[in-house]
């Protein structure tokens, strides 16, 4: 029962043509990074997936940008691991929005993250030892110089579009800004020109929840041989129910009982709780705790408009590119007002852009479902990038 | 030829007052032919906003600009005096607020188009006479499935005008295709006005 449930919210279709076996690859950038926050990563490995072929002029590449829990491992599955399939696999594949056939899709890592590429988790070598909490605060902004190096690397000039949903999306919004002659598309989807007081009070609870496990150790917790697995899973539990609208959780859960009876105790008696645990355990089994202090931090500080002091339409005056935007009007992380303050900075600079609000039950999470006129949405849009 | 062909008439007498490289915002813009023929004949730039998703669908398919979103609720992503021309076609008629969209138009464009069906057209007048709500071409609808709740005449339209600081610059009436110049509030069954702040 429970898992059924837990399919319907998250399983991927295979309906449409899967690209089968992936691999990740991993690059070494030797070029320092400065970073926003003032440090420096003296050298860093980049984790990451592409799929599809690149063209002869180059100029048929999409990156992907991953949101917090994300990572490289877009869409296709690991040889051996058939269960291990892509964050996006319903949308990225052949004949699917993000069309394997057409584009040369790329998939990344970002640093800090804990998948591979440099993050908290690697040894600092300064110390000869894990970062753990040492590893610096990096910004949007750092993510997409890193991911700049990375197009680089595949000779890639201009991406036919940069491409991410929540924390992406920001990412997809900060290279139109940073790189404008680099993008040429940019898909903006269930994102915000910067958090909210409700937002960062959510991160920091969730944070808290991390800081305060006594397994955390000050961040240093590898050395111990433990995680802060009851502050992760937490986290995790908060965020999650963040994620989710009222409306789905009441379709999906209500108020079933597991038992089908109340017990009274302190067990799991209604279906959301086990539902809520179950996702909790599992992230907790998967996610490093460091990254996700510093994934929300990251999520935090996000202001492109503190450039022009709070003006988000003179911040987007340096974008060159065309834009989509998409929002879910059951999204309350990051509701469709957010995205209008997107679109109206866009707007005012007589910018090309397109504001699609998908009417979805699913909240936050809705980016990543399966839903056919979200789908059409973006396969339309990409449909018309010329290569 | 044109892969936008213009198959009603009120939008080909818009697009022949549209002069080149214009920016233009067209409020219920459909499924974007009006602006995609712009784009294309005019060299125009702007956006369609649409409320229906297979319209905005329609809209991004074709690679006209959409902005989803409901113009009742007014205009405020648009900044004053942001377009050269303001859109709205055989829409008016269908508007809770027909008198806040007007000024909404002219608030953020410096021109305003509207197209609407004339209620005044004789056919319509006749219908009436004969105890029936007029159905034709542009009054389609039935009385219990219309969205047609604020129909005028060309005579009501430009008396609204008169008293809300508008000023009329051009008017096309239209039957069949054709301009109407004699009596058109009585021998046309669409009207196209051109106006600007009075």
């Amino acid at each position: 029962m429970q898992r059924e449930r837990i399919g319907f919210l998250f399983m991927d279709s295979e309906k449409t043509g899967s690209i089968g076996v992936v691999a990740p690859q991993r690059v070494r950038f030797t070029q320092p990074l400065v970073l926003r926050c003032g440090a420096t990563l003296t050298d860093y490995d980049l984790v990451y997936e592409t799929y599809g072929m690149l063209n002869a002029t180059r100029s048929n590449a999409i990156l992907v940008c991953h949101a917090l829990s994300g990572s490289h491992h877009v869409a296709g599955r690991y040889a051996g691991e058939p269960k291990n399939t892509g964050w996006w696999n319903n949308i990225v594949g052949p004949g699917k929005p993000l069309d394997t056939d057409r584009f040369f899709i790329v998939g990344v890592n970002n640093p800090g993250g804990c998948h591979g590429s440099t993050g908290p988790a690697t040894i600092n070598p300064a110390s000869g030892k894990p970062w753990g909490a040492d590893f610096p605060l990096v910004a949007v902004i750092d993510w997409v110089h890193a991911q700049a190096r990375l197009a680089d690397h595949l000779g890639i000039d201009a991406w036919a579009a940069v491409v991410g949903g929540s924390l992406g999306g920001m990412q997809a919004l900060r290279w139109a800004i940073t790189y404008p002659e680099r993008i040429r598309h940019a898909l903006v989807i269930a994102a915000a020109p910067r958090l909210t007081a409700q937002n960062i009070a959510f991160n920091d609870v969730a944070r808290q929840a991390i800081l305060t496990d006594p397994d955390f150790h000050g961040g240093h917790y590898y050395e111990h041989g433990v995680v802060p697995r009851r502050g992760l899973r937490l986290a995790r539990m908060l965020g999650h129910i963040t994620y989710l609208s009222d409306d789905a959780m009441a379709a999906k859960f209500g108020r079933e009982l597991r038992a089908g009876e109340l017990r009274f105790h302190f067990d799991v008696e209604f279906e959301i709780e086990s539902y809520l645990r179950h996702q909790g355990d599992k992230f907790a089994d998967s996610f490093d705790a460091n990254t996700y202090l510093l994934m929300t931090k990251t999520l935090d500080y996000f202001d492109p408009a503190r450039e022009c002091d709070g003006d988000l339409s003179a911040t987007m005056a340096k974008a060159r590119a065309k834009f989509l935007v998409v929002s879910f009007t059951t999204d309350w992380r990051f509701s469709p007002a957010r995205s209008r303050e997107i679109v109206k900075a866009l707007l005012d600079n007589h910018l090309d852009v397109s504001y699609a609000e998908i009417t979805s039950p699913h909240g936050h999470d809705s980016f990543l479902m399966e839903d056919a006129h979200y789908h059409a949405i973006l396969r339309s849009y990409l449909e018309n990038i010329a290569l | 030829m044109s892969t936008y062909p213009l198959d009603r008439a009120d939008l080909a007498a818009i697009a022949g007052w549209i002069p080149p490289g214009a920016h233009i915002l067209d409020l219920g813009c459909g499924d974007g032919t009006l602006l995609g023929y712009l784009a294309e004949q005019r060299g125009a730039s702007g956006y369609g906003v649409e409320i229906s998703r297979d319209d905005v669908l329609a809209c991004v398919r074709r690679g006209v600009n959409v902005i989803q979103g409901d113009i009742e609720r007014g205009l405020s992503d648009f900044a004053d005096g942001s377009f050269d021309y303001v859109i709205l076609s055989q829409t008016l008629q269908a508007v809770k607020n027909s008198e806040y969209v007007v000024q909404e138009m002219l608030r953020v464009g410096r021109q305003g188009i509207v197209t609407f069906p004339n209620f005044g057209y004789w056919r319509n007048r006749l219908q009436v006479m004969l105890g029936r709500m007029p159905v034709s071409d542009n009054l389609p609808y039935d009385w219990y499935d219309t969205p047609n709740i604020h129909l005028c005449t060309v005579a009501d339209f430009e008396d609204f005008c008169a008293g809300h600081g508008v000023r009329v610059l051009e008017r096309i009436v239209i039957r069949n295709g054709g301009v109407v110049s004699l009596l058109p509030n009585l021998l046309g069954s669409l009207a196209v006005y051109r106006f600007e702040r009075g």
